[in-house]
């Protein structure tokens, strides 16, 4: 009998025993980003394990490396919260040096990336070090329980964008961060969704193989931060891809005329409502006693995705 | 053969780094400092330094980048002073935490606000509790022997912490001096190849570096800074003895001068030292008591050796060019910890002096020596001295 190759690879380097809670989607992003890497390094250089990471201060590194543990099969370095890419960059150089063969991957989270590190990231990026960088986005601070940060999106509860009178939670559009990225013109920039692992995976792949920099955004739900249960996880990060929330791309050297888009109704009618996606996630609740703000939240998704070169209905 | 070389601070920061031939430079300009990373950037360009140079986009980038470049193995170097070394701040004490013996080169100078760009120490005091090792020049010649130096402590397996050392702005980094260049061979044996044992991040033995401490944990690790900057102390002794045979110039961790018979001895570091020597050499003609000392190494602070020192003297009078407010010089502060529990002990006065570049003249040495000699007859008035002020303008 032909035994098929699994589509992904059997090897692990985020090992279980992390502390991460059960149903946390960047933990799926930590476990199948390090694996495509791998099968990358394999294919490029006849190596999987020739990388390494440099991982930003924020839930995920701190999960995962709590001496005298860790989590990590891969060499690892974690030094604070705003400069994974310049770390990064700095690792890279020495194993140019070094003559290692290989690439270095980056993690830092929608706050280590968006906001605070943003220097450090366009620095790496406009350098074009040989670096994919990857923007967990859980869409808060959630390692200091979860406060607003520039990836929150409109609408959205969090401890420094509660709702009250006053305030009808977040009161700002969604940044995003891969378009930053693109505007650099580095070779490669893409959004996946751990509700598509394949599409992330070759996402990953594509981005690990190319030389030079490349940037992707990975949407990843978060227990507590968004308030699901833990089994809803893939599903709500589902229907953020089908309600339009979470747009599927890949631009290459910036040419965002050229951009390439996944899983986008071809007519550019969304079937189903955002409705369906914010009823999940308790940090949206307090939306449905205030329709003006969901219908400007299609304002901002409908505008974003003008950005992005489509006109888009929603429901 | 040596060569020699008539050249700035900055420039025999540059020559040092080249010598010692780093793998990874990441570095960004800022007064007085610049020209350490454009003279590197030249000998890169040239193809005299093989190595990688990181033109990134702050210092906070460029500590971070040799945090990088030192925890995946190789030997990196940087440049900067002031705000930069200030916005450096929080990961200085991340590369000694995680036991990077990363150099760097300082062009000491003033802190804004008011916004300076002249000498004082204040940049490096200020990065005293971070776990560097710091170095200060007196000369030129002692910038580039200084930082060589500080690879060999800083790399001692005894130690692994990072090393910094200053040489005042422009007074010593745009100044040019006489300053000889020792030969690449005996550099090359003085500092070996950079081979660490404790980090790398290497796909074959894979490690994680940079993890969460418990509080099980984290006191320990901190346990182990400070007994590395103990063990430096030895170290430093040992590396000043090793360059003096291979390179001829002698290193202590405080100088003394004229200080035998000396009532009063006036402590300070960096090119002041040599203005001091002036004046205790005139002071002496007169028929005054007078000595100087110059503290070479700060941290470690060499509290032996001002042990030692205070035996000598009825007043020690500590001429520095940095405040803390609310308490007084850190200098100070340091060389009265060290004498706390002597049975004996000198009188120890503090003099803030030459803030953001202030020239520091013989006029007031004279009223800073003065006031430590009514001190020694009258006893003392008050322990911290501003000298130089400009009371017209207050
Ligand atoms: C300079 C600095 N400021 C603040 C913090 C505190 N801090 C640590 S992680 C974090 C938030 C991380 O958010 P994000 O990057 O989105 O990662 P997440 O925890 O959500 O995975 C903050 C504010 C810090 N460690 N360093
Ligand atoms: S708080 Fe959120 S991001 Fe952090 S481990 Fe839990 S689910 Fe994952
Ligand atoms: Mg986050």
């Amino acid at each position: 009998m032909a035994v098929r190759k699994p589509p992904i690879t059997t090897r692990e380097y985020w090992a279980p025993g992390h502390a991460a809670c059960a149903g946390c989607g960047c933990a799926i992003i930590m476990r199948l980003a390090t694996k495509a890497f791998s099968e990358a390094m394999e294919e490029k250089y006849g190596d999987p394990d020739a990388f390494a990471i440099a991982h930003a201060t924020g839930c995920m590194e701190v999960v995962s490396a709590v001496f005298p543990y860790t989590a990590w099969k891969a060499p690892w370095i974690h030094v604070a919260f705003e400069n994974a890419a310049a770390v990064a960059s700095g690792v890279e150089a020495a194993w140019k040096k070094l003559g290692y063969k290989g690439k270095i991957l980056a993690f830092g989270g929608d706050g280590g990336t968006a906001d605070i590190g943003l220097q450090a990231l366009s620095g790496m990026l406009e350098r074009r070090h040989n670096v994919v960088y990857i923007m967990y986005d859980n869409e808060a601070y959630m390692n200091t329980g979860i406060q607003r940060s520039s990836s929150t999106p409109y609408g959205a509860w969090t401890t420094t964008s509660p709702p009250g009178k006053y305030s009808i939670g977040e009161d700002k559009p969604k940044k995003w961060v891969a378009l930053i990225a693109a505007a650099h013109q580095i070779p490669y920039v893409a959004t996946a969704s751990i509700a598509d692992p394949y599409d992330l995976y070759r996402k990953v792949k594509k981005a690990a193989k190319i030389d030079g920099p490349a940037f992707l955004q990975i949407h990843g739900p978060c227990v507590p931060g968004w308030r699901i249960p833990p089994e809803k996880t893939v599903e709500v990060a589902k229907l953020a891809i089908e309600t339009g929330v979470w747009p599927l791309f890949e631009i290459e050297n910036g040419d965002i005329r050229n951009i390439k888009f996944q899983r986008f109704p071809k007519d550019g009618k969304f079937k189903k409502p955002i409705e369906e996606y914010l009823k999940l996630q308790g940090r949206f609740k307090h939306l449905f006693k205030r329709p003006e703000a969901i219908q400007e939240l299609k304002e901002q998704i409908k505008a974003m995705w003008k950005v992005l070169g489509k006109e888009v209905e929603l429901p | 053969m040596p060569m020699r070389k008539v050249m700035k601070g900055n420039e025999a920061a540059a020559w040092a780094a080249k010598l010692a031939k780093p793998k990874v430079i990441a570095a960004f300009p800022i007064t007085p400092s610049t020209l350490v990373p454009e003279k590197i950037s030249e000998f890169v360009a040239n193809g005299e330094l093989d190595a990688e140079f990181i033109k990134v986009e702050s210092e906070h980038s460029a500590i971070s980048a040799c945090v990088g470049a030192s925890a995946a193995g190789v030997r990196a170097f940087t440049a900067t002073a002031s705000q930069g070394l200030a916005l450096m701040h929080e990961i200085l004490f991340i590369a000694a935490g995680m036991r990077l013996p990363i150099v760097m080169a300082i062009g000491n100078r003033a802190l804004s606000a008011p916004i300076n760009i002249w000498n004082d120490w204040q940049d490096t005091i200020s990065e005293r509790d971070t776990g560097w090792i710091q170095f200060y020049a007196e000369n030129n010649q002692e910038a580039l022997d200084l930082i060589l130096i500080a690879f060999k402590v800083a790399e001692d397996e005894r130690v692994l912490l990072p090393a910094m050392t200053g040489f005042d702005a422009f007074i010593l980094t745009h100044t040019v001096e006489p300053v000889e260049i020792p030969d690449q061979e005996l550099v090359d044996e003085f500092l070996g190849e950079y081979k660490p044992k404790h980090a790398y991040l290497d796909p074959k033995r894979p490690i994680t570096q940079g993890t969460l401490g418990f509080p099980a944990h984290y006191m320990e690790a901190r346990y182990k800074v400070w007994e590395a900057m103990e063990n430096a102390r030895q170290v430093i002794k040992e590396v000043f003895e090793e360059f003096e045979k291979k390179f001829g110039r002698k290193y202590q961790m405080v100088e003394e001068y004229k200080t035998d018979d000396a009532e009063i001895v006036m402590i300070t570091m960096g090119s002041l030292a040599g203005t001091l020597k002036e004046f205790v050499d005139k002071k002496r003609e007169e028929g005054v008591k007078v000595g100087a000392a110059k503290i070479t190494v700060y941290r470690p602070f060499p509290i032996e050796e001002i042990r030692a020192l205070a035996k000598k003297a009825k007043v020690l009078a500590i001429l520095e060019k940095d405040i803390s407010f609310g308490s007084g010089g850190a200098v100070f502060a340091d060389v009265a910890r060290s004498l706390i529990n002597e049975k004996e002990k000198p009188i120890v006065l503090d003099f803030i002096i030459g803030l953001g570049g202030r020239d520091v003249t013989f006029g007031q040495l004279e009223e800073a020596l003065s006031i430590a000699e009514k001190a020694m007859k009258e006893g003392v008035e008050e322990e911290v001295y501003w000298i130089g002020l400009r009371k017209e303008i207050l």
